[in-house]
């Protein structure tokens, strides 16, 4: 079975999700993981489906994207490889004045200590720039990682905390 | 001891309090951890009545600590009173040298704070806490023993004092938020 991954962004408006998901659903193709949200007023998918062809769902978004405001990518991928996370969950919070590289850097260090980024937001609201990551460490690296990033948030002149993901099993 | 809490008022402190400018991320205060103060110290005795002053003008104003007039130091103002989420409340007042003897019952619950107006965050905070403090002016050592919004404004002001803001606690990437609704 095909396994496309598909972007969608352009200015928000109402129905993006509907008319995407539509056209989407329209040609077979079945939506496993995404993540919507809404980005300074700039709506983005980013979304992995199975089904159709590249062809077919790029001829079904064509309608969505027609007025030249939604801009869709679509592409083949290889299916999902299964790889348990080896990894210990952690949390890292940046937070400074806002200037160029923030983001580089400091997930420069994370890579360089063998730490794989799951998930980050950024956001910038005035002259504050805020990052938000969760992290998968190998085991026994977060104490010289959080000595790294010290480091490098000063040079940066931001504040950075690493800390343990809490995950409570329920 | 808790009996000096509740005999506490800020009139105790025999200065008349200022308003004085809240400071917001990034400026760098904010993440300097604060030094200890000696609570007798009439320049501690004032920002304790400055802190008040500025928490009473200041709407929705649960917690002020020194950091956030730009004075690293740990020093805060608490006033869960109004707040509909409290439970226990010890009223209107100013703690020195804060430290957390007990937490449990930790609860996740979304915070916001003056220095970070743009923005909310989830953070967990212990539901139910004991804090060690002294009290500007007396000096008298004080134990409190609290729960629910209390407890969780006292987390945030202490976190304050050691140049931490809820934004280095948060739960995870998505946990976040631009705030809506500002009061």
């Amino acid at each position: 079975m095909n396994e496309l991954a598909i972007t969608v962004i352009g200015p928000d408006r109402t129905g993006i999700v509907a008319d995407v998901a539509g056209a989407l659903a329209g040609v077979g193709a079945n939506l496993t993981d995404s993540t919507m949200t809404r980005l300074r007023g700039h709506f983005a998918m980013t979304l992995i489906c199975t089904g159709p062809t590249v062809e077919a769902v790029e001829k079904a978004l064509e309608p969505v994207s027609a007025d030249g405001g939604l801009l869709a990518t679509v592409r083949s991928v290889p299916p999902e490889a299964d790889t348990e996370p080896v990894g210990e969950p952690y949390l890292l919070s940046v937070h400074g004045a806002d200037r160029l590289g923030i983001v580089a850097a400091v997930t420069r260090v994370v890579a360089a200590g063998g730490g794989n980024i799951t998930d980050l937001t950024t956001r910038l609201t005035g002259p504050l720039y805020v990052l938000v990551a969760e992290v998968d460490l190998p085991p026994g690296v977060a104490d010289d990682l959080a000595t790294a990033l010290a480091v490098a948030a000063d040079e940066l002149g931001v504040d950075v905390t690493l800390r343990p993901a809490e995950s409570d099993v329920l | 001891m808790s009996d000096a809490l509740a005999d506490w008022k800020p009139d105790v402190l025999g200065v008349a309090g200022r308003v004085l400018p809240v400071v917001t991320a990034p400026d760098p205060v904010l993440g300097r951890p604060g030094a200890e103060v000696d609570p007798m110290d009439p320049e501690v005795v004032q920002l304790a009545a400055d802190l008040v002053a500025t928490m009473r003008v200041s709407p929705g104003c649960v917690g002020l600590a020194a950091p956030q007039v730009g004075v690293s130091a740990q020093v805060f103002s608490l006033d869960v009173t109004q707040h509909p989420k409290t439970a226990t409340t010890h009223g209107t007042f100013v703690l020195c040298n804060a430290r957390v003897v007990e937490a449990s019952r930790w609860r996740p619950g979304r915070e916001g704070c003056m220095s970070v107006p743009d923005l909310t965050g989830d953070v967990k905070r212990a539901g139910r806490l004991v804090v060690e403090a002294v009290l500007p002016g007396t000096g008298e050592a004080v134990r409190i023993a609290t729960d629910a919004f209390e407890a969780r404004a006292l987390q945030h002001e202490i976190d304050h004092c050691a140049g931490k803001l809820f934004l280095d606690r948060v739960a995870g990437a998505h946990a976040v938020y631009q705030r809506k609704v500002y009061l």
